[in-house]
C-alpha cells in the first residue's frame, strides 16, 4: 500500500449528493425532493432550508414516494426521489417497475446507504438485493458512483437524462479514485490502471479496494487491469469482452448479492461470448451476521486481501 | 405512439364547448348517448379479442364519458399539452373502456379498437402511457394510480397551475394500503385540485367487496383521512357532472359514485362472474340491442 492511499481522505458520498442537487435546484426550478422522513437521512436538510415548497415530504410510505415522483415527473418537473437504499428498491419494486421504468417517468431513483452501510442495523437494513432486482427491470439505468466525483457527476448525469434512473449513493467512506475529467456515460466503464495478466472489475465502495489489490499484485510482478463500472446497466460490454480478451480472467467486486449484480451481468455476457475465468466476489444467498460494516465487508470476502487472493488464483491457473 | 385523429378530434372539441354551456341536466342526454355508444364499441372490441374486464368496464364508463366529454380540459389532437387535465385510470384492468372513450374523442382512430390486445398491438390489456396518447401512467396492478395523482397534483400547485387531476379509483382496489398512503399525502397538503372517483359497483374478482374485505362505512374512511365527500349515482350523468363542477373547499374531493358492474347489459349487471367473461356471438346480439334501446 503506497503511501498516498494511506493517507487518503474517506468521503460520506451523501455530502456531494447534496450539495450537487442544490446547486442544481439554484439553476432548475423544475428540480425536487421528495423524501419518505429521510430528509436528515439523505442529507438534505440543506435542500429543505433553501427550497421549503421543492422538498416533499410524504412520511413514512415508500409505494406513495415513488408514485408521488412519478406524478411530479408527469406534471413538468424532475423529481430526485431519495431513501434508505433498502425500503425504496424492495418495499416499492413494483412502483419502480410500473410507475417510474414501464411508465418512463423522468424520476431520478436515489438510494441512500446502499450495501451494509447500516452494519449493525442488520439484514432488512441492508440494501445488497437492490441490483439484482433492479438490473432484472427493464430500460432503467442502475448507476453506482465509486467516490465523491462520479457522485456529482450521476447526479448531474441524471438530471439531464431525460428519461427513469436509479443512483446508489455510496455513505461508506470511500477514497477519491477518479481522475479528474474523466467522462460519465451510460455503458462506458473506466479503465483506471492498465494490465494484461488478469482484470478486476469494481463497483462502487470496491473500487477502491479493486485499487489496493492491484498495487498489491503489482509487487508481485502481477499486472493487473482495473476497471470502474459505474452503468451496472447499461454495462460496457466492449470493455468487458476486451478484458476477458486480453487477461486470463476476471475478477469481479460488488458490495451487492452475486445472483444478478455486476457479477452475474459480466458472467451472463462472457459466459456467451468471451467465455474465461471468472471469480464473484460479493454476497451469496445468505443472510448477514450481526455485525458493523466493516466486519461484515471482510465476513463475506470483500477486502482487497480478498480481491487479490482471488485474482492470484485466476493466475495459477491456465487461460480458457 | 398512437396519433390523434383529427377529424374526431374537432368534433370532440365542439361537441366539448357545447356540453361546457349546458347544465349538468341538459348535457345528461348527451352524454348518455356517448356512453352507451362507448359500451358498444368496447362490446365489440372484447368480443373480437377474446378477452377483457366488461363487467368493471360497463361500470367505469359513465363516469370516464362524463370527464372526458364535459369536464377535463384536454385536447386529443395536443395530447401532451402540459396545462391539460390529467386522467389517471388506477383500475387498469378496465382499459377497454378508456380506450373505447379515448378513441371516441380523437386520441387515436376508432378503428385501432380492432387491434385491442393482438400481437404488438398499442392496446395492451393494461394501458401504457409509451404507446397510447391520453394514457397518463401505466397502470395494472392495483393501487398504483393514487400515489401518482396526488404526484401530478402537487405538480400543479409547485407551479401556480389551475389544471385538476381525477384518479379513477375500482373500490376492491381499496384493500391495497398504498391509496390509503396516497390519501393521507393528499389530505396533508391539502391538494384541492384533486378528485379521486370510487367506482363502487360492490364487487371485486371473485366475491363483493364487503365479503371479500369489509370497505363499508367507506365515506366515513375518506372523511377521516381529512377528504370531502360527495356521493352519486354513478350512472346518473346529471349527478356525476355536478359532483365533477362543483368547486370544493380547500380539501380534495372523493366522489363515491353508486354504480353496477355490467352496467347496461340485464344478464351481465351486479354478477361476479362477468368481471371479465366473454360474451358469446349471441349475447353480443343481446347486448348490442340493450345498448341501441
Amino acid at each position: 500500500m503506497s503511501q498516498a492511499t494511506q493517507a487518503a481522505v474517506l468521503h460520506d458520498c451523501r455530502k456531494i449528493f447534496a450539495e450537487t442537487l442544490i446547486s442544481l435546484a439554484r439553476q432548475d426550478e423544475r428540480i425536487v425532493a421528495v423524501c419518505n422522513d429521510s430528509v436528515g437521512s439523505s442529507n438534505l436538510v440543506g435542500f429543505k432550508a433553501e427550497f421549503p415548497d421543492r422538498m416533499v415530504n410524504v412520511g413514512i410510505a415508500e409505494q406513495d414516494l415513488v408514485g408521488v415522483g412519478a406524478g411530479l415527473a408527469n406534471g413538468g418537473m424532475i423529481p430526485f426521489v431519495s431513501a434508505a437504499a433498502p425500503f425504496l428498491t424492495g418495499r416499492a419494486l413494483e412502483q419502480v417497475k410500473a410507475d417510474v421504468a414501464y411508465s418512463q417517468a423522468r424520476v431520478v431513483l436515489c438510494g441512500q446507504s446502499p450495501g451494509f452501510a447500516y452494519g449493525e442495523l442488520g439484514p432488512t437494513h441492508h440494501s445488497i438485493e437492490d441490483l439484482s432486482w433492479l438490473r432484472a427491470v427493464a430500460d432503467l439505468p442502475v448507476v453506482v458512483p465509486a467516490d465523491p466525483l462520479q457522485t456529482a457527476q450521476a447526479v448531474r448525469w441524471a438530471a439531464d437524462n431525460p428519461g427513469p434512473s436509479y443512483l446508489r449513493i455510496p455513505r461508506t467512506p470511500v477514497p477519491e479514485v477518479t481522475p479528474p475529467g474523466s467522462p460519465f456515460r451510460p455503458g462506458q466503464a473506466l479503465q483506471l490502471t492498465d494490465g494484461d495478466d488478469v482484470t478486476v472489475i469494481a463497483t462502487g465502495t470496491m473500487v477502491s479496494r479493486a485499487l489496493q489489490a492491484a498495487e498489491s499484485l503489482r509487487g508481485e510482478g502481477i499486472q493487473a487491469r482495473v476497471l470502474n463500472v459505474a452503468f451496472v446497466e447499461p454495462l460496457d460490454v466492449g470493455a468487458v469482452l476486451a478484458a476477458a480478451a486480453a487477461t486470463r480472467g476476471i475478477v469481479v467486486a460488488e458490495e451487492a448479492t452475486i445472483t444478478g449484480g455486476l457479477g452475474a451481468a459480466v458472467a451472463t455476457l462472457t459466459a456467451q461470448e468471451r467465455p474465461t475465468r471468472l471469480r464473484l466476489l460479493g454476497v451469496p444467498r445468505a443472510f448477514a451476521p450481526t455485525g458493523s460494516t466493516a466486519f461484515l465487508l471482510e465476513h463475506f470476502g470483500l477486502t482487497a486481501v480478498d480481491i487479490a487472493a482471488a485474482a492470484r488464483d485466476i493466475m495459477a491457473h491456465a487461460r480458457f | 405512439m398512437l396519433s390523434a385523429n383529427h377529424e374526431q378530434a374537432l368534433r370532440f372539441r365542439s361537441t366539448r364547448a357545447r356540453l361546457a354551456r349546458l347544465s349538468p341536466g341538459q348535457a345528461a342526454p348527451v352524454l348518455r348517448e356517448m356512453a352507451q355508444h362507448v359500451r358498444r364499441d368496447d362490446l365489440r372490441m372484447i368480443h373480437r379479442a377474446r378477452l377483457g374486464h366488461i363487467g368493471g368496464d360497463f361500470s367505469v364508463i359513465d363516469i370516464l364519458v362524463t370527464l372526458y366529454a364535459a369536464v377535463l380540459n384536454v385536447d386529443p389532437a395536443d395530447p401532451l399539452a402540459a396545462q391539460r387535465d390529467r386522467l389517471v385510470l388506477s383500475k387498469g384492468h378496465t382499459a377497454g373502456a378508456l380506450y373505447a372513450t379515448l378513441a371516441y374523442c380523437g386520441f387515436f382512430g376508432r378503428r385501432e379498437l380492432e387491434t385491442f390486445a393482438a400481437p404488438r398491438s398499442a392496446l395492451n390489456g393494461h394501458p401504457n402511457r409509451t404507446k397510447v396518447p391520453g394514457v397518463e401512467t401505466n397502470t395494472g396492478p392495483l393501487g398504483h394510480g393514487f400515489p401518482v395523482a396526488v404526484g401530478i397534483a402537487l405538480s400543479a400547485r409547485l407551479q401556480a397551475s389551475p389544471r385538476r387531476t381525477f384518479v379513477v379509483l375500482g373500490d376492491g382496489e381499496l384493500q391495497e394500503g398504498s391509496n390509503w398512503e396516497a390519501a393521507m399525502t393528499a389530505a396533508h397538503y391539502g391538494l384541492s385540485s384533486l378528485v379521486a372517483v370510487v367506482d363502487r359497483n360492490g364487487l371485486q374478482q371473485g366475491a363483493r367487496t364487503e365479503e371479500t374485505k369489509q370497505l363499508e362505512p367507506l365515506a366515513d374512511k375518506w372523511v377521516s383521512f381529512g377528504w370531502e365527500v360527495r356521493e352519486v349515482d354513478g350512472h346518473d350523468h346529471a349527478q356525476l357532472l355536478d359532483a365533477f363542477r362543483r368547486p370544493g373547499t380547500a380539501r380534495p374531493v372523493c366522489v363515491i359514485a353508486h354504480t353496477v358492474k355490467g352496467k347496461g347489459v340485464s344478464f351481465m349487471e351486479d354478477r361476479a362472474e362477468w368481471h371479465h367473461k366473454v360474451p358469446s356471438d349471441e349475447q353480443v346480439e343481446i347486448a348490442l340491442r340493450e345498448l341501441s334501446a
